[in-house]
């Protein structure tokens, strides 16, 4: 089994066709778009990124920003699209997750999960839930929606950490050891990378695959770089693009 | 050239498995019409979906029949694959039954759904050339009556069969479409494979080949079963 798998998200930097192409090549397992703007506008322009990358680019893609319905995740996996990411519209609507879920199996239902740890209060030393791109608290315990999430039927947690995201302090280790010991699916860590080490520190956390933007787009370590680290480490990566 | 029909019925990533089989030269066409699928030298059954929901689109489509009756090379890949089983376990949903067997949920295994690259232990001349690491997402598996149908294995903790061949009827529980090099030289051997069934009818003379048509039997490749 292929633990320390990589993974790459693109937040409109450069083209993200071309991106996503040279990822692929450079051995990226799995590429995900995500339009933090996720304007009703720019779900079209998006079906169109995801449509022309699907033609040229023959790893697993995942979407998200902006799905707010099962015929906007039809929409996406139409374009191909292998996977569908909610966040901010799921919060608002849990049931989102199980009418997606039980149209198109769980296995492609990705919940997204920003968190932000507290800092004092009664819940100090937890993490709550934010949206819309970490502008709004919500005051849900992230641990409770992501076991909640996973009941409804997310299939997989994409868990950022809001306090690392940029940061390249290193991922939020608590966080992904919290997670992924409180829910049985697969967890994608993300937020925070900055070398080598840190991708190796995540998946030793427990994380099932790591994920990482900036780092990659300005060029300051390869896809390589991180999956030598996690072989060095005993972690089995795939070597072949 | 070869002429090759991916089904659309309603559920799929259409689009990677059309190109990935055009690289290799065959002619695709994306479709959900009857006659078009019964013409065609082979046929890929996608499926990225609920099994019910896949079930539905081929039933809705009115294309159960003619899939069954295909006798050209049919490449089932994930849900597309199981719905080639009786039934599957995962809705209780009714199948297409032309490979005896069953779909059942992984069990033992480290995280639910399985979603990640792995490998294929087999030799069949589909994973021909390719490092068979193949990306998978899915939580069922097929559970083939007859084990000679086998064609691939993978660990995932729990041993599941990740690839099967019965008659002319070939499944991969994996995402050839998805899985880079490697997929797309799997999905190359399958437009070889169809290219050589489709030339052989062609070639061959034309009692024998309405000997069997009319015995209504399926073509056999026992070249490709083992």
């Amino acid at each position: 089994m292929v633990k320390g798998v990589n993974f790459i998200a693109l937040r409109d930097e450069g083209d993200p066709v071309e991106l996503a192409s040279r990822y692929a090549s450079e051995g990226a397992d799995e590429i995900t778009f995500l339009d933090i703007g996720a304007a009703p506008e720019h779900r079209a322009t998006m079906l169109d990124v995801v449509r022309r990358t699907a033609s040229e680019v023959f790893v697993p893609l995942t979407v998200g920003g902006g799905i707010r319905s099962p015929d906007d995740m039809k929409a996406a996996l139409r374009a191909g699209a292998d996977k569908v990411s909610v966040n901010t519209a799921a919060v608002k609507d849990p049931s989102l997750l199980e009418a997606c879920s039980s149209r198109f199996g769980r296995q492609c239902v990705v919940l997204a999960i920003d968190a932000r740890r507290v800092n004092a209060g009664p819940f100090d030393g937890s993490w709550e839930v934010v949206v819309v791109g970490g502008r709004e608290r919500t005051g849900i315990d992230v641990v409770e929606w992501a076991r909640r999430g996973v009941e409804l039927g997310a299939g997989e947690i994409l868990l950022t950490s809001m306090d690392r995201d940029g940061t390249q302090d290193g991922y939020d280790l608590d966080l992904i050891s919290l997670i992924t010991e409180s829910v049985e699916v697969p967890v994608i860590a993300s937020g925070g990378a900055g070398s080598p080490a840190d991708f190796v520190a995540a998946v030793s956390a427990g994380a099932d695959a790591v994920l990482a933007a900036s780092l990659f787009h300005r060029e300051q370590m390869t896809i390589a770089d991180a999956k030598y680290a996690l072989a060095a480490a005993g972690f089995p990566v795939r070597t072949a693009a | 050239m070869t002429s090759l029909v991916v089904v659309d019925h309603g559920a799929g990533n259409l689009v990677s498995i059309s190109q990935g089989l055009a690289a290799s030269g065959a002619r695709v066409e994306i479709s959900a019409d009857p006659a078009v699928i019964a013409n065609a030298d082979g046929v890929v059954l996608p499926g990225v979906a609920a099994t019910a929901t896949v079930m539905g689109g081929i039933i809705a489509g009115g294309l159960a029949e003619t899939l069954q009756s295909l006798q050209v090379p049919v490449l089932g890949i994930c849900v597309g694959m199981q719905v080639l089983f009786d039934r599957s376990e995962e809705d209780g949903a009714r199948c297409l039954g032309v490979i005896p067997g069953v779909v059942r949920r992984l069990e033992g295994t480290p995280r639910l759904p399985h979603i990640g690259w792995n490998d294929v232990d087999g030799s069949h001349p589909l994973l021909v050339g390719t490092d068979r690491t193949f990306y998978f997402v899915h939580s069922f598996a097929p559970v083939p009556e007859d084990a000679d149908v086998i064609i691939g294995l993978t660990d995932y903790d729990d041993v599941f069969v990740s690839a099967v061949a019965s008659r002319n009827f070939f499944g991969v529980q994996f995402h050839p479409e998805r899985s880079g090099s490697a997929g797309l030289r799997l999905l190359a051997n399958f437009v070889s494979l169809c290219a050589e069934v489709s030339f052989a009818s062609y070639a061959s003379d034309p009692p024998t080949r309405c000997d069997r048509r009319a015995s209504g039997q399926g073509r056999q490749f026992h070249r490709f079963a083992g």
